[in-house]
């Protein structure tokens, strides 16, 4: 019977969490690294057993952590990550130029076919790869390289490369989105990269439809359909039918366009989920009701997905690494909150209960579908 | 032999469930003896001193026979009492945050 590993990075450490495909009994493991800023923890599609966690602490820096054994242990790898050549400058919170500075890594993005090659999303926004299982990390420099990075700056979470979206059926292709920067996207396996932000529409920068300075909070896509692009902005959900050459919005009647988490059910590519966040300066759910929005026409209709979740005095975020999907048969939704809940719907989002209640702030959520 | 007294973070990092004894080559200082700490502990290279400057990282202090060492020079001899075992080099992550 197949079986879930739901990988959660914290505030205070990593959880895994594992059931059966009923999804409704769950062992819980951890804290991993407890007392560690735990930013995000991924698998290896090529290889279940290889993990990759991102460990940091504002005192003592970045750790890697490998496991080769689905998490039962963990080695230490390799934590330099030095920018190529000088690092240059880009913009600070008040304009003014400011060092490039390495602080953390916020995602990690496994091979899909080699479990030694892991790309890795960093703050101050990079791209590094890893050939060698995490041991040694190389900037790919092409992307900071293109030109804009002066223009780039930070949101508030930092200036961060958090998404990273390998091409399934063109390895020379990646995606990438930084805060507050925008979408990338390389044809040449990361030599050199082009924005892809044409459609964004922006208010709090100069010029709204600039080439780059947009702060995309996440990009999703389906396996099946590399070229369709799903975007939750920091205003604004949209879609991009031509890999990112262009983007309609589609936030439809959602009731707050404004959100950090987007996915893409596993097995219907134009099925996305959001949870919507009411913004500027609140970053609670609107009216107090944590929703899930569900739209099954890849945007613009949204349905309200409530069952199972707290509906009146709920002031939790989700944030931008904090979803994910499983790939069995009844596809299952995962998402964590900033009050330490991990929810999982077995019913593509019908229904939901909390696999845990009280863990520290959730940072990411990763879910492995194991045989 | 040179006493370290890592902070519980990093003891758990390096495997460690007490103290660190360290023999370090020619003149102890805090560069010498943190060059010996991370051979030693590979693991710890990065969680003290940046990469690639070197310097203390910015949450991290220094202290020896009641005195703060942070501001020394790393090149500065540390306190013959440092020297000659009879007294730890504190490696403290700064009070901060609560």
């Amino acid at each position: 019977m197949s079986k879930v590993r739901v990988l959660v990075g914290t505030r205070k450490g990593g959880f895994l969490l594992a059931s059966d495909g009923k999804r409704e009994k769950w062992d819980v493991s951890g804290p991993h690294f407890g007392g560690w800023e735990i930013y995000h923890i991924k698998g290896s599609p090529a290889d279940p057993n290889r993990l990759y966690a991102s460990q940091c602490s504002g005192w003592f820096g970045q750790q890697v952590q490998r496991s080769d054994d689905g998490g039962g242990t963990w080695t230490p790898v390799g934590n330099k990550f030095v920018y190529d050549g000088i690092p240059g400058t880009h913009q600070w919170y008040d304009g003014t130029a400011h060092p490039w500075e390495f602080k953390r890594v916020w995602h990690f993005e496994p091979s899909l076919t080699d479990p030694d090659t892991v790309y890795a999303g960093v703050e101050d926004a990079a791209l590094f790869r890893s050939s060698d299982g995490g041991l040694n990390w190389q900037e790919l420099a092409g992307l900071r390289g293109h030109g804009s990075g002066p223009r780039w700056q930070p949101g508030a979470g930092g200036m961060c490369l958090h998404t990273v979206i390998l091409d399934p059926t063109d390895s020379q292709r990646i995606f990438i989105a930084i805060s507050a920067a925008g979408a990338f996207r390389t044809d040449d396996g990361g030599q050199t990269w082009q924005p892809i932000n044409k459609g964004l529409y922006s208010q709090y920068i100069p010029d709204p439809t600039a080439e780059v300075g947009h702060c995309v909070h996440h990009v999703a896509m389906h396996p099946a359909r590399p070229g369709v692009l799903f975007m939750q902005k920091h205003w604004d959900v949209l879609r991009s039918d031509n890999a990112g050459e262009s983007w309609q919005e589609v936030s439809g009647n959602l009731p707050t366009d404004f959100g950090f988490v987007i996915d893409v059910h596993a097995h219907e590519p134009e099925t996305i989920y959001v949870v919507p966040i009411k913004s500027d300066s609140e970053h609670f759910p609107p009216d107090a009701k944590l929703r899930v929005y569900r739209s099954k026409t890849g945007g613009n209709e949204w349905e309200p997905l409530t069952k199972g979740l707290p509906q009146s005095n709920c002031y939790v975020n989700v944030l931008r690494d904090a979803m994910a999907v499983d790939s069995l048969d009844e596809c299952g939704v995962y998402f964590g909150t900033t009050g330490g809940q991990v929810y999982v719907s077995a019913d593509a989002g019908d229904s939901w209960m909390p696999i845990v209640r009280d863990l520290p702030a959730v940072l990411s959520v990763e879910v492995q579908t194991l045989a | 032999m040179i006493q370290v007294v890592l902070p519980a973070h990093l003891r758990t990092l390096a495997r460690v469930d007490s103290d660190v004894t360290l023999e370090v080559q020619g003149e102890a200082t805090q560069r010498s003896v943190l060059d010996a700490l991370e051979t030693k502990y590979p693991v710890l290279q990065g969680a003290i001193r940046d990469h690639v400057t070197r310097e203390r990282r910015p949450y991290i202090r220094f202290f020896a026979c009641s005195e703060d060492l942070s501001l020394q020079s790393p090149d500065a001899p540390l306190p013959e009492q440092v020297v000659d075992g009879t007294e730890p080099l504190f490696i403290v992550g700064a009070i901060a945050g609560g």
